[in-house]
């Protein structure tokens, strides 16, 4: 996109708005002195924050306790380890929830009077779920199923931490898919419909791949937050990476793990925030691009 | 001469709206009959209902002898024979022309995909799309988008098509090609139900014309005599209309 060198006029802040991420950043100006204004207020704000923190009367120890060098080397490898486990819950929970939470929306999106009590169903799972606080389920899930002392039922508490993530998240990303088929103009399953494809065949060849794409950012989204409560999952005994920082910090009187711990998560999800941003650039984009055609 | 559709003192509702107050219309096979009259006088629900996309509320629709509204009708069997060309393309964004074309035969008719896809071919050669096979559509024309619709429409291999004022979306230049392949699809020997602005193109086309106004078929017959010497005063009013926007 062609941006002029004048600044001011609204033509010119519309063409921002809509240009490259770096200039939305900096406030929509351009050039080089839009760049210096940028660096310097920066500069100066970060100055006095840090002038305020380490002048602070408890700065030195502050900095022992919770920016310990030696204590961060030490603990490092042992949350690294540990945080392999919060990776593997999410992505086993992803896994489930994409597939799960596509099979409840399309339940809720079912017509027809027939179907009523499915849809009742969808809803009130949907109601309930998003409605109770997630350490709740894992807390209940985790002490209470086990407890029903049922041979087959399983005792793991990793299994139903893995459940109530699955079963909380799923009553998000459901509503999110949701959003997307009712985007899906009506003109489009009349289109297949037409074509003598049933009901099914629209929503899985017409409907959804549409609805899917549109959704891809607000899914995203949805799994930065499952990302971070992994951690929740400490609560039922599992060792992962907030866990063990836990262990490390009772061990030496130092909170030093926990920003360990914070920097693994932030090494995780905002990889996965920057292409959230991307993606809904990119959507933008092509949305202009089509407006245009 | 066998009766390719036939539609009995059909009737309508949206709500308490009532858009269709019986219709009664027969095809026979490789006729064609325009639709005219103004927006919102049924043109469109009137094609919809026929393909089943819309419920009557009374009357009913035979498709080749046999009655396609009542009870325990094989309603995607229905619309398998029927071909319904829409005003604003409704074609698969997410698809290429190719599977665009070749999905209905597919997932429908259980046609293998080779054989869906040399069928689908031959037909975007006839009509000068072979080209653009692995395009998406929005990066066709109107006039291809347009024509791209009727080719699948075309690939389901149907008795009988539905055409919704398949040009009114179109920009001025592009409604020749698509009425072009309209014309060749008439001469082919298609049965077809065009509802249409194009007043000069359902003089050209149609062995019949029927004016609808206020969901009821006011007038009908062949097209110099409802173009020319109209019974009904509203025909007259609408034609007059037509005239002074300059579309005959």
């Amino acid at each position: 996109m062609d941006h002029g060198q004048g600044e001011g006029s609204p033509d010119h802040a519309g063409l921002a708005a809509t240009g490259s991420r770096s200039s939305r950043i900096l406030g929509g100006a351009e050039g080089a002195r839009a760049v210096a204004i940028a660096l310097a207020s920066t500069v100066v704000l970060f100055t006095v924050l840090a002038v305020l923190v380490v002048t602070s009367p408890g700065w030195p120890e502050f900095r022992r306790t919770f920016l310990n060098r030696e204590v961060f080397r030490e603990a490092l490898p042992e949350i690294a380890d540990a945080f392999l486990l919060n990776v593997r819950i999410f992505l086993i929970a992803e896994g489930i929830i994409l597939v799960f939470a596509l099979f409840i929306a399309v339940l809720r999106s079912l017509p027809g009077p027939v179907f009523f009590p499915l849809r009742v169903l969808a809803i009130v799972y949907t109601d309930v779920f998003r409605g109770i606080p997630t350490i709740l389920v894992i807390y209940t899930l985790g002490f209470g199923a086990p407890a029903l002392q049922l041979s087959w039922v399983p005792i793991s508490p990793l299994f139903w931490g893995v459940v109530s993530l699955v079963l909380v998240y799923s009553a998000y990303v459901a509503e999110v898919y949701r959003a997307g088929i009712e985007s899906v103009h009506p003109s489009q399953e009349a289109a297949a419909r037409s074509l003598g494809l049933n009901r099914g065949q629209a929503l899985r060849f017409v409907i959804i791949p549409q609805a899917v794409r549109r959704v891809v950012p607000p899914l995203l989204n949805d799994f930065i937050g499952l990302q971070k409560d992994t951690a929740l999952v400490a609560i039922i005994g599992p060792v992962e990476a907030f866990r063990q920082a836990q262990i490390e910090e009772a061990a030496t009187f130092n909170f030093t793990p926990y920003l360990v711990t914070g920097l693994l998560f932030l090494l995780l999800t905002i990889p996965l925030a920057r292409l959230t941003d991307w993606l809904i650039a990119r959507d933008r984009r092509r949305q202009l691009a089509g407006a245009r055609a | 001469m066998t009766e390719a559709l036939r539609l009995e003192n059909v009737h309508k509702y949206f709500g308490r709206l009532e858009v269709l107050r019986g219709i009664d219309l027969a095809l026979e096979e490789h006729e064609v009959v325009c639709l005219i009259g103004a927006s919102g006088s049924g043109k469109s629900t009137l094609l919809r209902c026929v393909n089943l996309l819309e419920r009557i509320d009374a009357g009913r629709i035979l498709l080749a002898g046999e009655d396609i509204t009542g009870r325990g009708v094989d309603v995607n069997g229905v619309r398998r024979g029927i071909g319904i060309v829409f005003q604003a393309f409704n074609l698969f964004p997410h698809m290429t022309v190719v599977r665009n074309v070749t999905l209905g035969p597919r997932k429908a008719l259980g046609v293998p995909r080779d054989r869906a896809e040399s069928d689908a071919l031959a037909l975007l050669e006839r009509f000068g799309l072979a080209d653009k096979r692995d395009e998406y559509p929005d990066r066709l024309s109107g006039g291809q988008q347009q024509r791209l619709a009727i080719v699948r429409a075309l690939a389901m291999r149907p008795e009988l098509m539905l055409l919704d004022e398949v040009t009114s979306a179109l920009d001025p230049e592009l409604v020749g090609e698509v009425l072009e392949v309209i014309r060749e699809l008439a001469e082919g020997g298609m049965t077809m139900l065009i509802a249409t602005h194009e007043m000069a193109f359902a003089r050209e086309i149609a062995r019949r014309v029927c004016f609808l106004d206020a969901g009821v078929i006011l007038e009908q017959g062949p097209p110099e005599e409802i173009f020319t010497t109209p019974r009904e005063q509203r025909t007259q009013e609408f034609l007059r209309r037509v005239i002074e926007a300059g579309r005959l």
